[in-house]
C-alpha cells in the first residue's frame, strides 16, 4: 500500500497528456485482433473445461483432489487471460497491481482459514474423524 | 468547478479517478466473492458423504451461458476500443450486443435454470431406512466400487398419499380446488387419500402439509435416472447431457424421510451456496446490464456524451467494462465449481 | 479554486461558483458537497451515540437494581419499547427490563455504538469534512457516490430503528449475531417472517456495509488522486494517513461480513443451513433445516471483519489526536515517519489476527499459536503510535485548550485499554477471561475514553471551522471533567469484576457469582460495584448535557471564530469560515510539511503549509524540523 512517493517534490498538476481526440489509433487496430483471438481461445477453453471434467484424474494419478486442481488450473488460465488482456492488467499502472497484491494476499488468507479448520482440528469435531 | 483528473490521468499514478475507483471497488468484490467461495469450501469439506450432490445442474445450458458471458466480455472491450477510435456506430453495435448477451444470460437463468429447480423433488432418507430403499439407492454396488453412498431419492412428484381428518374435509377441498389437484381414496387403504395433479410441485405439497388435519404419509416419485437405475455403471458419475426424470415410479414413506424439499436453497448446503452465489452474481449481471444500457441510450450521461466529450464517455465505458469483465471472471470460476466438480 | 492548473481538455467546464445555489433540497438534503455530507453523518452518528448510551443506562440500572422498575421513566419506556422489553414489577409499576429486553438492548447497544455511532462520526463525518480540505481538494473524487453512501447509511439506520418496534423487539443475539441463535431468533409463531428484529438487523447491516464500501472507495481515490500541487505523501497531515489506512481496512475487510450477512439472511428467510448444524433441536423438537452448516463459519467470517473493524474504530481517533497535539504543543509530531510506517504495519497485521476472538471454539494448537503470535506482534505498532504521541508532548509549549484536554486524556485512557488487551492475546489467559467483564472493560477503554474522547477533541477543534463559532470554554470544561471522572467510574471496576469471573451479557449482573466471588476491592464485592457503575453511568450522562447545550447554543451565540483560531498549519484552516462550495477562494499549492510549528528563524510560531517560501529564506525542507526547547 505504498503509492508513488515523491518526498519534497512538488507534483505538477495534470499536464495536457490527452490522447488525440480524432484520427485513427493504429495501435488499437492491433488490439482488436488480439481481443477477438483471446475471446475465441476462451470459448475453446470452455469446451476443454467441460471435456476435462469428465476425465477422472483421481483414478489416473491416484489420490484425492486432482480433479479439483486441474479444473482450477484451467479456470485460472482463463481468468488470467480475461484479466490480462480484457481488463488491460498487462501493462497496467503499478498502483493497481499493488492493490491487487494485497487483495490476493488477504483472499488467500480467507481461503486458508477454511482449510485450517479441517487441517488442525480438535479431535472429534469434524466428521472425517468419526 | 471541476474535479481534477476526472478524464485525464494524473501523472504520477497514470490513472484517471474512475479507473482507480473501479479497481478499488473490484478489490472489495474479490473479497466478497472470496468470502462466499471460502464458505463453499468450508461447507463442502464439512458435508457428510452423500449430502453433497453432483450432476444435478444442466451442464450444456451452463456452458452456453458461459459462452454468452465470454462473448459479451469480448464485445464490451471492442465497444471501448471503438470509442477510443471515435467510431460511434461501431460502439453502439458492440455495446448493444454486450447488453443483449447480458440480458440473455439472465433470461436463461431466471426463466429456465432456477424455475426448473423448484419443480424438482428430493428426499433425504434416514440412515436406518437406507437399506429399505436399496432398489433406488444402489448402495451395495457403490460400496463395492468404493464410491460414496447415495442418501437421496429425487425426481418429479407424481402423487402424494395423505391422511386427512374428515372433520376438516372442507378446508382440504378448497385447497385442492385452488391448486387444480384431485384426491382419490387409496386403493389399498380406504383411510388414506392419494393426491395428484398437473402442478404437484414440492412447494404445493409444503402448503398441503399445512392444511389443518392433513398428514403426509408417502410420496410417489417419477425417479431421476440415478434412482431409477442405481446399479448401472452409467449412474456412478455425472454426464454431459442433462436427463430429466424417468417414467419409473418409486414410493417413499414420509416416516423414512429425514428432510425433503424441491431443489430450493434449503434443500442442502450445496443448493444454499449455489443459489446465493449465482443469485449475487446475477444481481451483478443485472447491475452491469443496466449501467451499460445507460451508456448506450441517447441520453445526457450516456451516448449523447460522445459529441461533447468522447474521451469521458470512453472512460465510462472502460470502467463499466472492467466491472463486466470481473463479473465474467467470477462466472468462469462458478461454472466448473458448481456445474462440473 | 484549484481549477487553474488543469488541462485544456474539454472536461474543464467554466462554472461560476459565486452564484452556486442549488435550492433547498440539493443544498441541505441531497447534497453532493463533502462538507454537508460530513455534517449529515456527524449529526446522525452523534444522535445514535446518544441513543446507544441511553440503552446502556437502562441496562446498568437493571444490573444494579435487578427486578426493579426504572424510576420516573419506567412507564414511558414500557409504552415506547413494548412488552417484550419491559414488564411491570410485582406491584404493577411499569418499566422492569425483561431478560429479552436486556439482551436486545445489549445487542443493539453494541451494534449502534460501533456501526452507527463511532464509524459514521470518526471515519465518515470527520473524514468527509476534513480530509478534502486538508489535502487542498475541492471535494471528493466521486461526490455523487458520496451522497449515495450517506443515504444508503441512512436506510440502514431506519432498519435498525424500526427493529425496536416490531413484535418481539430488536435483535437479541449480540452485536456478534452468532448462529445458531441468530438463525432461529425471532422466528417463532408470533413473529413476522421479515419484520422481526433479527432479520431487520441483518438487512440493516447489509446496507450499512454497502455504505461503508462506497465511502471507502471515495476516500482512497481522493487521497491518491486529487491532492493539491505540492501535497506530497510525506507532507500529508497524519489524520489523512489514518483515514487512508482506515479506508483500506473497511474496503477489504467488510465484504466477507457482507457475504456472511447475506448467508444469514438466507438462513432466516429461505431456511438454508449455511450456519445451522445437523441435528439441531429447538424447543425440544427437530427443525426443518437440512443441516450440514457450520456455526464456526459465521464466526470466522464475522471476526475477519470485526477485528480490522476495531482498528477502524481507533485509527481516525489517533489521527485526530495527532493533529490536535501538534497544534497545541506548537511543535511537530515526534516520529511522523515511524507513525506512518506503524499505521501501515498495523493495518496489514489487523487482517491476520482475527481468531484471537475465537480461542474458545476448539481450534487446534497450531492455529491458535499462529494467532497468538500475530496478536502479540500487532501490539508493537500500536505502542509505537501511542508512544510517539506521548513523546510529542515533550518540550512542547502546551496550551490546554478544550481539544487538547480531551486529546491528552486520550493518551493514558487508550494506554489502559491497549495494555489490558495484552493478557487477552494469550490463549491460556483468555481461557479464564473470555466472555467476562474484563473483556468488556478492555474494549470499552479503547473505544469510550479512547475514541469517543478523540471525537470530542475533534468536535471542539473543528467546530469553529465548520460553524464559524467557538464552543464555550466553561461548558466544555464541565463536559470534560465530568466525562473523564465518571467514564473511569463505569469501566475500571469491570476489570475487577472480570477477574472475579463475572460473565458478560448476563441479565442478572453476576448475582450467580455473589457467593462464589471472594474478591473484595475497596470494601465492595465485585457485584456491589454494579451500583457504583450505574451511578457513574448516570452522572456520565449528566456530564454530556453541557456538551449538548454548548453544541446547540454556540451555533447561534458562540464567540465568532476567525479563519484560523488555533493558529494551525494545515490546509483546512486556509479557507474562509465556514468553507464555501469549492472550499478555497485561491489557488492552493503546498510548500512545506504539515507541522511547521516553532520553526527556528520564522517570524511567527507557526507556518501554514500553503505559505510560499520567502525569497530571502532558505527553502524549508519537506520533513518536519524538531523545534529547540524554549
Amino acid at each position: 500500500m505504498s503509492p508513488a512517493h515523491d518526498h519534497g517534490k512538488e507534483a505538477t498538476p495534470g499536464t495536457a497528456h490527452e490522447p488525440a481526440t480524432d484520427g485513427d489509433h493504429p495501435h488499437f487496430d492491433m488490439h482488436l485482433g488480439l481481443y477477438l483471438g483471446v475471446g475465441g481461445f476462451l470459448l475453446v477453453a470452455t469446451v476443454i473445461t467441460v471435456w476435462l471434467s469428465y476425465v477422472d484424474f483421481d483414478k489416473m494419478f491416484g489420490g484425492h483432489g486432482w480433479n479439483i486442481i486441474i479444473a482450477m488450473i484451467v479456470a485460472s488460465v482463463k481468468v488470467g487471460f480475461v484479466a490480462a488482456i480484457f481488463m488491460h492488467l498487462k501493462g497496467e499502472k503499478k498502483l493497481i497491481w499493488q492493490f491487487l497484491y494485497f487483495t490476493m494476499f488477504f483472499v488467500a488468507g480467507l481461503f486458508l482459514l477454511t482449510l485450517l479448520n479441517y487441517v488442525d482440528p480438535i479431535f472429534g469435531t469434524t466428521h472425517a474423524q468419526h | 468547478m471541476q474535479i481534477p483528473h476526472e478524464v485525464t490521468a494524473r501523472p504520477d499514478t497514470g490513472l484517471y479517478n474512475a479507473k482507480l475507483g473501479i479497481w478499488l471497488f473490484l478489490a472489495s468484490e474479490v473479497m466478497l466473492f472470496g468470502g462466499l467461495f471460502s464458505a463453499y469450501i468450508f461447507l463442502r469439506m464439512g458435508a457428510e458423504d452423500g449430502y453433497w450432490p453432483r450432476g444435478l445442474l444442466n451442464v450444456p445450458v451452463g456452458a452456453a451461458n458461459t459462452a454468452i458471458l465470454i462473448a459479451s466480455s469480448v464485445t464490451v472491450v471492442l465497444a471501448w476500443a471503438s470509442l477510443k477510435m471515435r467510431k460511434f456506430s461501431q460502439y453502439k453495435l458492440w455495446m448493444g450486443i454486450s447488453i443483449l448477451c447480458g440480458a440473455l444470460f439472465l433470461i436463461v437463468k431466471l426463466a429456465y435454470e432456477w424455475p426448473q429447480k423448484f419443480d424438482h423433488f428430493g428426499a433425504f432418507i434416514k440412515k436406518d431406512a437406507l437399506e429399505h430403499y436399496e432398489q433406488y439407492l444402489g448402495n451395495h454396488h457403490l460400496k463395492e466400487k468404493k464410491l460414496p453412498p447415495r442418501v437421496e431419492i429425487s425426481g418429479h412428484l407424481h402423487e402424494v398419499e395423505i391422511a386427512a381428518d374428515p372433520a376438516e374435509k372442507e378446508k382440504l377441498e378448497v385447497f385442492l380446488k385452488r391448486h387444480d389437484l384431485e384426491a382419490k381414496p387409496d386403493e389399498h387403504d380406504a383411510k388414506l387419500q392419494v393426491v395428484k395433479g398437473k402442478h404437484l410441485t414440492p412447494g404445493v405439497v409444503e402448503d398441503l402439509k399445512r392444511v389443518p388435519g392433513v398428514k403426509l404419509i408417502a410420496f410417489e416419485v417419477a425417479l431421476d435416472p440415478i434412482n431409477a437405475d442405481p446399479t448401472n455403471p452409467e449412474s456412478d458419475k455425472p454426464h454431459f447431457w442433462y436427463k430429466g426424470a424417468t417414467e419409473k415410479l418409486g414410493k417413499i414413506e414420509v416416516k423414512d424421510v429425514e428432510s425433503w424439499s424441491s431443489f430450493a436453497p434449503k434443500h442442502s448446503t450445496y443448493f444454499a451456496v449455489y443459489f446465493t452465489i449465482t443469485g449475487l452474481h446475477g444481481l451483478h449481471v443485472l447491475a452491469g446490464v443496466l449501467i451499460m444500457l445507460y451508456l448506450w441510450l441517447p441520453i445526457e450521461g450516456g451516448a449523447n456524451m460522445f459529441k461533447r466529450n468522447p474521451e469521458h464517455l470512453a472512460n465510462r465505458v472502460e470502467v463499466v467494462g472492467l466491472f463486466w469483465h470481473f463479473v465474467d471472471l467470477v462466472w468462469i470460476f462458478v461454472f466448473p465449481i458448481f456445474y462440473l466438480l | 479554486m484549484s481549477t487553474a492548473a488543469l488541462t485544456h481538455a474539454p472536461d474543464a467546464h467554466a462554472h461560476d461558483d459565486h452564484h452556486y445555489d442549488p435550492g433547498f433540497w440539493r443544498k441541505w438534503v441531497f447534497s453532493t458537497d463533502h462538507k454537508m455530507i460530513g455534517v449529515q453523518y456527524g449529526v446522525t452518528g452523534l444522535a445514535f451515540l446518544m441513543f446507544g448510551f441511553m440503552l446502556m443506562m437502562v441496562m446498568r440500572w437493571q444490573l444494579a437494581h435487578p427486578g426493579e422498575a426504572v424510576p420516573y421513566i419506567g412507564g414511558l419506556l414500557q409504552t415506547f419499547f413494548g412488552s417484550s422489553a419491559f414488564q411491570p414489577d410485582a406491584k404493577g409499576l411499569p418499566g422492569v427490563l425483561t431478560a429479552d429486553g436486556y439482551n436486545s438492548f445489549g445487542a443493539m447497544h453494541g451494534t449502534i455504538m460501533v456501526f452507527f455511532g463511532i464509524v459514521p462520526v470518526a471515519f465518515a463525518a470527520f473524514g468527509n469534512f476534513v480530509v478534502p480540505l486538508q489535502i487542498g481538494a475541492i471535494d471528493m473524487t466521486f461526490p455523487k457516490i458520496n451522497m449515495a453512501s450517506f443515504w444508503c447509511f441512512f436506510i440502514s439506520c431506519i432498519f435498525m430503528l424500526v427493529s425496536f418496534f416490531v413484535p418481539g423487539g430488536a435483535a437479541k443475539s449480540g452485536w456478534t449475531s452468532y448462529p445458531p441463535l441468530s438463525g432461529i431468533a425471532d422466528l417463532g409463531p408470533l413473529n413476522h417472517v421479515f419484520m422481526n428484529g433479527q432479520t431487520l438487523w441483518v438487512t440493516g447491516m447489509v446496507f450499512n456495509i454497502t455504505a461503508s464500501l462506497l465511502g471507502s472507495v471515495n476516500f482512497i481515490a481522493t487521497i491518491i488522486q486529487i491532492r493539491a500541487p505540492g501535497m506530497t505523501w510525506m507532507r500529508l497531515p497524519f489524520f489523512v494517513w489514518a483515514q487512508f489506512v482506515t479506508a483500506f481496512l473497511l474496503l477489504l475487510a467488510f465484504p466477507p461480513l457482507e457475504a456472511a450477512g447475506v448467508m444469514q439472511l438466507m438462513d432466516r428467510a429461505f431456511d438454508t443451513s449455511f450456519f445451522m448444524p445437523t441435528g439441531l433441536i429447538v424447543n425440544g423438537a427437530t427443525t426443518q433445516w437440512s443441516g450440514g452448516g457450520s456455526p464456526i463459519l459465521w464466526q470466522h467470517l464475522f471476526w475477519f471483519l470485526a477485528h480490522p473493524e476495531v482498528y477502524v474504530l481507533i485509527l481516525p481517533g489517533i489521527g485526530m489526536v495527532a493533529e490536535i497535539i501538534a497544534c497545541n504543543t506548537r511543535k511537530p509530531l515526534y516520529g511522523y515517519k515511524a507513525m506512518v510506517g506503524a499505521i501501515f504495519v498495523l493495518g496489514f497485521l489487523s487482517f491476520i489476527v482475527w481468531a484471537h476472538h475465537m480461542y474458545m471454539t476448539g481450534m487446534g494448537a497450531k492455529v491458535s499459536a499462529f494467532f497468538q503470535v500475530t496478536t502479540i506482534m500487532i501490539s508493537v505498532p500500536s505502542v509505537i503510535l501511542v508512544t510517539a504521541l506521548m513523546l510529542s508532548l515533550w518540550g512542547g509549549s502546551i496550551r490546554f485548550t478544550m481539544p487538547m484536554l480531551f486529546a491528552t486524556a486520550f493518551l493514558p485512557m487508550f494506554g489502559i485499554g491497549g495494555l489490558t488487551g495484552i493478557p487477552l492475546a494469550f490463549n491460556a489467559v483468555d481461557l479464564y477471561l473470555h466472555d467476562t467483564y474484563y473483556v468488556i472493560g478492555h474494549f470499552h477503554y479503547v473505544v469510550a475514553p479512547g475514541t469517543i474522547f478523540a471525537i470530542f477533541a475533534g468536535v471542539y477543534h473543528w467546530y469553529p471551522k465548520a460553524t464559524g463559532r467557538m464552543l464555550n470554554e466553561f461548558l466544555g470544561r464541565l463536559h470534560f471533567w465530568g466525562s473523564l471522572i465518571f467514564i473511569n467510574g463505569i469501566f475500571f471496576p469491570m476489570f475487577l469484576q472480570g477477574m472475579a469471573g463475572v460473565h458478560r451479557r448476563w441479565y442478572d449482573g453476576g448475582a450467580t457469582y455473589e457467593q462464589l466471588s471472594n474478591a473484595v476491592v475497596m470494601g465492595k464485592s465485585s457485584i456491589q460495584w454494579n451500583s457504583t457503575m450505574a451511578t457513574s453511568a448516570f452522572l456520565l450522562g449528566l456530564a454530556q448535557i453541557p456538551f449538548i447545550i454548548n453544541f446547540c447554543w454556540s451555533l447561534f451565540h458562540g464567540r465568532k471564530a476567525s479563519d484560523n483560531p488555533w493558529d494551525a498549519t494545515t490546509v483546512e484552516w486556509d479557507t474562509p469560515t465556514p468553507p464555501p462550495h469549492g472550499n478555497f477562494t485561491k489557488e492552493i499549492s503546498v510548500h512545506r510539511g504539515p507541522y511547521e510549528y516553532s520553526v527556528p528563524g520564522a517570524d511567527k510560531d507557526f507556518t501554514p503549509q500553503t505559505e510560499a517560501p520567502k525569497s530571502d529564506q532558505p527553502h524549508v525542507p519537506a520533513t518536519p524540523v524538531a523545534a529547540p526547547a524554549h
